[in-house]
């Protein structure tokens, strides 16, 4: 398609010339530890910082429920877990467009990360992966016992190689563009609440 | 190029100071406390230092190795279903896009956060062959409504005040010109970037960082924004400068540790968003842009700066810039590391840039791979000096050196050269402020063990 064929070969045969004579090795990335670090606690203070909230809803029912308080006057749920059906489920959905109008995303994430709060969202987890951002708001699943400690840790868990579209998220969308003043739900998501809840093993509710 | 008129960063920064009394130090206050943001950040984790080292060697060993890992993560993107593309300059950069635009049919696409598409021009370029551009970042949004390039890498709009946000906004999109709530103007574009979000035939962003081991591209955002153009239109399109590859996923971690804290003193973005290969029903093409980096590789004094991962720490500490405004380098780099980048560009364009210093050292100290932006500087004069572009005579009176406190061996480097004008502060730093270090230069030489950020961290009141 492009029409700039030669470009590549100029680029590299440049940069061959250019390279600078000494060669720099790889450095070896150690393992810092942080031994006794409180795992679930350190994620949430870092999840609050980041504007969002977590809540040990205990069971389905909880989960249900709480989905209800924090958003009840939500007409559109898309649901992507099992334990939580919603109004409309995310493996129907053909065209990113037709998530222009979904209040609540519910989706489960693989890890969190305690250093900053982040969950890691994949295409494989989403289906689609609007569904991340053009969601109103946001409630993440999460198994409690799935935090890692630091983004070295996260990295070693992450598999690139397997998804088109993987994402750390830390908290709801925001923005500090005026004035540098905070403001969440500036694009993406206006709202990220986490469910601590380990997996459920029933069939898939569609 | 050649006959482009010289930048004079100086009076520009004299005129942001005298504009009034509101827009420079609020500048000033606001990229002030960013920079107090990221030194708690930084201090909280004991292996600061240690990963700077580790991410300064990651980027030494990848460009010392740059095209073995271009063409593995040229090998790997392809096998995932990307489309790869390489364009020498900006003007390739800016054709292939628009002929991926123009076979896809595409007449408006929106766009997120890339200064490699501004140092392209990419937009009035697309936007002269009929193709309607939106900005979909906040800061970038009011930049383009204002007409004005955005005046910082991170913090494209923050030499204005809400007022002109407000005001902004009034005339561009009719809304309350006395609703100045940055709630309110946030979520205003909010619904003015949604249907566009939709409607768009494109979406394209740029690139943190490019992995060769597995053909991944990174994208950092707070807003989501670039995760929306890259999920909802049909199309994605990321434009890649060549010097952001790393070998390995694992170097991500180092490289994420570091950037945000250093930029915004936040542990990371919102969204730190991995693209490998197109998503379920979507094309993704990949730009690779050289745009003269590889040429600056050859430059033995300069090619370090190719390390950087622009997360405008150094503009944020740089007394200079602060009391600037981004604006004033008339480049699309700003701030320190604009003193360095620029230059390649158009050395005679730039030539007053590395005069726009007091080679005071900070933003090589807070640099996150240890560019050694300041030493950069100052060569940058000597080449300057050694072509005849002198700073401009009329500000050669006042010549007090910050970065003699921290780097006394340099001031004898600088003897040498023989040109007085190569030892030399801004003049425009002396106005109508109270806070200013530069007018205290009798303290200074007892504290010549001090570097010269400590020495100020602890004199600022
Ligand atoms: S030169 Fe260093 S401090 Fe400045 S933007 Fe680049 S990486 Fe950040």
């Amino acid at each position: 398609m492009s029409t700039f064929k030669f470009s590549r070969e100029v680029i590299l045969g440049t940069i061959r010339a250019n390279v600078p004579k000494q060669q720099v090795e790889h450095p070896q990335i150690p393992v810092f530890q942080h031994p006794d670090r409180p795992l679930k606690s350190e994620f949430e203070r870092r999840l609050q910082q980041a504007g969002g909230a977590s809540h040990d809803v205990g069971t389905m029912a909880g989960a249900e429920s709480k989905l209800m308080t924090l958003h009840p006057g939500a007409k559109v749920i898309c649901s992507a877990v099992p334990e939580i059906a919603g109004t409309r489920r995310v493996e129907k959905v053909r065209d990113p467009h037709e998530l222009a109008d979904v209040d609540v995303g519910i989706v489960r994430a693989r890890f969190g990360v305690a250093e900053t709060g982040a969950i890691w969202l994949t295409q494989e987890d989403l289906v689609v992966d609007a569904l991340a951002v053009l969601s109103q708001h946001l409630i993440v699943l999460l198994d409690p016992d799935q935090i890692v400690g630091d983004m070295h840790d996260a990295y070693r868990r992450v598999r690139l190689d397997e998804t088109s579209y993987g994402c750390f998220m830390m908290g709801p969308s925001a923005t500090a563009d005026v004035e540098a003043t905070l403001v969440h739900g500036a694009q993406g998501a206006r709202s990220l609440n986490i469910f601590f809840l380990p997996p459920h093993s029933a069939p898939p509710a569609n | 190029m050649d006959n482009a008129n010289q930048v004079d960063p100086a009076k520009s920064a004299e005129l942001f100071i005298l504009h009034d009394q509101v827009h420079e130090p609020m500048h000033d206050r606001f990229l002030w406390a960013t920079m107090q943001r990221r030194d708690a950040e930084a201090a909280a984790i004991p292996e600061w230092e240690e990963l700077r080292e580790i991410a300064s060697k990651i980027k030494e060993h990848t460009l010392t190795h740059l095209d073995h890992y271009l063409e593995a993560f040229e090998a790997n993107a392809t096998k995932r279903g990307a489309h790869v593309h390489w364009a020498l300059d900006a003007a390739e950069h800016n054709e292939i896009v628009f002929s991926i635009l123009k076979d896809h049919g595409v007449e408006e696409m929106i766009k997120s956060k890339s200064m490699l598409q501004e140092e392209c021009q990419m937009t009035p370029f697309l936007q002269s062959r009929g193709i309607k551009v939106i900005e979909s970042d906040l800061g970038e949004r009011i930049q383009q409504l204002d007409g004005q390039p955005p005046s910082h890498i991170v913090f494209p709009a923050i030499h204005k005040t809400r007022k002109d946000v407000a005001e902004l906004f009034a005339r561009s999109v009719g809304t309350d010109p006395n609703n100045d709530d940055p709630h309110f103007l946030t979520e205003v574009m909010r619904n003015n970037a949604r249907p566009r979000f939709l409607a768009a035939g494109a979406g394209m962003t740029g690139g943190n960082f490019a992995v060769a081991e597995t053909g991944t591209f990174m994208v950092c955002t707070n807003e989501g924004n670039a995760d929306i153009g890259a999920s909802v239109p049909p199309l994605h399109i990321a434009s890649i400068g060549i010097e952001k590859l790393v070998p390995r996923v694992e170097d991500l971690g180092v490289f994420l540790r570091l950037l945000s804290r250093s930029a915004e003193g936040t542990p990371l973005t919102q969204y730190s968003s991995h693209f490998t290969g197109p998503r379920k029903g979507g094309e993704l093409h990949i730009v690779l842009v050289d745009n003269g980096r590889s040429r600056r590789l050859g430059m033995p004094d300069f090619w370090h700066s190719l390390k950087c991962i622009r997360c405008g720490a150094c503009m944020n500490t740089c007394p200079v810039y602060r009391r600037s405004g981004g604006l004033a380098y008339g480049a699309t780099y700003s701030g320190p590391i604009g003193v360095i980048l620029d230059p390649t560009f158009d050395e005679f364009k730039y030539s007053e840039l590395p005069f726009h210093s007091t080679l005071c050292g900070s933003c090589t100290d807070v640099c996150p791979v240890k560019i050694d932006i300041s030493d950069q500087i100052f060569k940058w004069r000597r080449v300057m000096a050694k072509k005849g572009y002198l700073p401009l005579a009329k500000r050669l009176s006042f010549a007090v050196s910050g970065h003699v406190l921290g780097h006394p061996e340099e001031y004898h480097a600088m003897e040498k050269v023989a040109e007085p004008a190569i030892d030399y502060a801004p003049h425009f730093l002396l106005y109508n402020r109270s806070l200013n270090p530069w007018g205290r230069d009798r303290e200074l030489p007892q504290i010549v063990k001090q570097t010269f950020r400590e020495w100020y961290l602890a004199n600022r009141s």
